[in-house]
């Protein structure tokens, strides 16, 4: 992570790191979890579910923070973030 | 007046006073209402003596919010009421249609005036029997009663929260003005004396397959309230059992619209109570409900001293109409003679039973007073020529 | 699907699904709604309150915000056009121990509904009111309400609208209402907060929520897909908490003030009754 300015207890903040669960026969593509993910973590996929939307997938694992936006974001309660063990 | 402050003993008083008395002593603790002649004393009564038994008094905007407000208060598990008269009673069907289909129990009052719109505030009429019956949109099934004093008043308010309870149902007490105004004797039993009828509870926990809607043998659902944990869903729209929406099943609408008509209409033998003189082997016989029911007794009275022989049938439920009984006696009589304070409405429905093997003899009047008795006894002399 | 979706854990449960209900998902609302998100942001808030959820009653009106009640796993009453609130305040007086959360349209709670809005508000009835102004009725296929904006177009407004819209947390605040706030569907951690203030304070609270309706509203006026109608209303959103409510009035371009507006406290309908009996 770059930081402009080194804050004094930097050695001691971890970092949260999530994991994106998906309950993709919710989703109805809409686009918001992608398009506002802070951290830009997530990326519209090119598959299809049942009800021929596109679902989003993962662009890079190890940028999602766990803030939990796209679960409060996503319309359809198809998307959730869980916390894993972070870095420091 | 006994501690908790329901009343009791002998009194004198007004019909929608004692209406008022009587939903206190059958337990109603909301009332929701908006001022309107003749019923206004009843709200008056209410907002008096409701924070004196524990319960709970709101004046509502208009009658629309007043309806609305004592069908959520049901659905808190309250027994509610709401009392108005025609114009309020126009305002009110939409949501009388929402209680049917919701099945929610309460009772609505509706001390009727003369009308049309705001017609004769002051006077009474008998014009709101068919709305009664029909006033809200779609097809359905409606319990209602019609006093014919103000003890009739009490003791009929208390029945209807019995029926409302007991089939999960809105029931309308149809009075008048008259009724409403007239101060007579009214005697208030013991409460040991006054048989109650609580609505039936879920008798499984909550998340073990209750389904609010999904009926006892009687067609009865019994019912959970906001607040149990049932977590219960209740909607207007079209529902199954769970209580959940299905708009588009044709057959969800008709298991629903069967059942809430059968619901009534199987249970007619206890809902319907009718009150006889002498009509067991009558020439004609008298059909009456509310205050016409007394003024036909002096006409009455005076064709027997005449020799005529005159039975009279006091509707004491108009709704569901006592079908049956009409149908028995038509082959019977000469005549059926209807007196009511309208250009013919229950009239039409003992026609209708009567199919033609029995004349039916509308005494009509427009409103604003009642049946002048020799009207009804030149309707007695035609009936039996 | 025959590849996988990239570092994705495929899930049959959501964290929230003990208070939805999972045999009415997925919802009716569009793709892009805002009404998704906002009932996300109720439920979040709804668990942060640690009220007694046996004890929370939800009353919906008609329209598209209307089926919200079916589908949140609590006590929930899908009522008449415009007589929710009505109906939530004789649950209320009915039950004082019940939470009863309104959750309802725009055109159902102040045009049908007005006259009980502002009669509630004027009580203090103890009541949360989330008003879901999406600028039109969605669910009859888009015609004008109460809260349009003036020029604006709709399937019955195909000239452009010749009425001057309600402010609805002016109407709120003039009415008597003693928490008043307003935010778009895109501000979800704000939004979940004044949801949860308004659920923890006694009294008339009125959470609006401005959200995109891009089948209707959003196309009849060229506002482009869900995301960017959805995107356009929060960066038109100015934060201007403690406003004067009369200055927050909506038009169909320019700045959207939203914010937590009014917050007093003054005795409820059920206080001053309480205080009366004998």
């Amino acid at each position: 992570m770059r930081l402009w300015r080194k804050p004094l207890d930097r050695d001691r903040v971890v970092v949260p790191r999530g994991e994106i669960h998906l309950i993709v026969e919710r989703c109805k593509g809409c686009q918001l979890c992608v398009t506002y993910c802070p951290r830009d973590a997530l990326e519209m996929s090119s598959l299809f579910n049942a009800k021929g939307y596109h679902p989003p997938q993962v662009r890079d694992h190890q940028r999602c923070v766990a803030c939990g936006l796209c679960e409060m974001l996503c319309p359809e309660f198809a998307i959730f973030v869980v916390e894993v063990s972070g870095e420091q | 007046m006994s501690n908790d402050g329901v009343l009791q003993g002998d009194f004198f008083m007004d019909g929608d006073t004692a209406c008022a008395e009587g939903a206190i002593c059958a337990g109603c603790r909301f009332f929701g209402g908006y001022p309107i002649t003749p019923a206004t004393e009843i709200a008056e009564r209410m907002s008096r003596r409701l924070p004196q038994v524990g319960g709970t008094y709101i004046q509502m905007e208009d009658e629309i919010a007043s309806i609305s407000t004592v069908l959520g208060a049901s659905w808190a598990g309250v027994r509610a009421m709401t009392a108005t008269s025609g114009p309020g009673f126009s305002l009110m069907m939409e949501n009388l249609g929402l209680g049917i289909i919701t099945e929610t129990p309460c009772v609505l009052v509706n001390v009727q005036r003369g009308g049309p719109s705001t017609g004769m505030p002051t006077l009474v009429g008998q014009g709101d029997m068919m709305q009664a019956r029909w006033g809200s949109h779609g097809h359905y099934e409606i319990i209602a009663l019609a006093p014919s004093s103000p003890q009739e008043l009490f003791d009929l308010t208390i029945r209807a929260f019995n029926l409302a309870a007991k089939y999960r149902t809105p029931v309308l007490v149809m009075t008048d003005e008259t009724v409403g105004h007239m101060i007579e004797r009214v005697i208030i039993p013991p409460p040991e004396e006054i048989e109650l009828v609580y609505r039936r509870r879920p008798t499984v926990p909550p998340d073990d397959g209750y389904l609010p809607f999904h009926a006892d043998p009687d067609g009865v659902p019994p019912m959970a309230c906001a607040g149990d944990g049932y977590r219960i869903h209740v909607t207007g729209l079209t529902h199954d059992e769970k209580g959940y929406p299905d708009t588009v099943s044709v057959e969800t609408q008709r298991q629903m619209v069967e059942r809430l008509i059968r619901k009534i209409r199987d249970n007619r033998d206890d809902i319907i109570e009718l009150r006889e003189d002498q009509v067991e082997g009558a020439d004609v016989v008298v059909v009456a409900y509310g205050i016409s029911a007394r003024t036909a007794a002096r006409p009455v009275r005076i064709a027997r001293e005449m020799g005529l022989k005159v039975g009279l049938l006091k509707l004491v439920t108009v709704w569901p109409f006592a079908e049956d009984r009409i149908r028995e006696l038509a082959p019977a009589v000469k005549a059926f003679v209807v007196p009511e304070i309208n250009m013919g409405q229950i009239a039409l429905e003992v026609e209708r039973c009567a199919a033609g093997q029995a004349q039916t003899i509308l005494v009509p009047h427009a409103g604003g007073g009642l049946h002048a008795p020799d009207d009804i006894l030149e309707a007695l002399r035609r009936a039996v020529q | 699907m025959t590849e996988k979706l990239t570092d994705v854990v495929m899930s049959k449960q959501h964290p929230m699904d003990n208070l939805l209900r999972q045999d009415r998902l997925p919802h009716i609302w569009c793709s892009g709604c805002g009404l998704g998100t906002i009932l996300t942001c109720f439920v979040s808030a709804l668990i942060k309150s640690g009220l007694d959820l046996q004890k929370v009653a939800v009353v919906s009106g008609i329209g598209c915000t209307g089926r919200a009640a079916g589908y949140l796993n609590l006590d929930g009453f899908h009522t008449t056009h415009g007589r929710a609130i009505p109906f939530a305040t004789g649950l209320k007086l009915g039950n004082p121990e019940l939470k009863v959360v309104v959750i309802s349209g725009d055109g159902d709670l102040v045009a049908i509904g007005g006259n009980h809005f502002i009669h509630a508000a004027r009580r203090n009835m103890d009541l949360t009111v989330i008003c879901v102004n999406n600028f039109n009725y969605g669910m009859t296929s888009g015609q004008m309400g109460p809260t349009t904006p003036t020029d604006a177009r709709t399937s019955t407004s195909p000239y452009g609208n010749a009425e001057h819209p309600f402010n609805v947390p002016y109407l709120a605040a003039a009415s008597g209402a003693t928490y008043v706030a307003r935010w778009t569907a895109l501000h979800v951690r704000r939004l979940e907060r004044s949801i949860l203030e308004a659920l923890n304070k006694n009294g008339f609270g009125v959470v609006e929520v401005i959200s995109p309706c891009p089948t209707y509203y959003g196309r009849w006026n060229k506002m482009g897909s869900a995301l960017e109608q959805m995107g356009y209303y929060h960066e038109q959103s100015v934060i201007q908490h403690g406003i004067d409510p009369a200055k927050a009035d909506i038009g169909l371009s320019g700045e959207i003030i939203v914010g937590r507006f009014v917050d007093v406290d003054k005795p409820t309908f059920g206080d001053l009754q309480r205080g009366f009996s004998q």
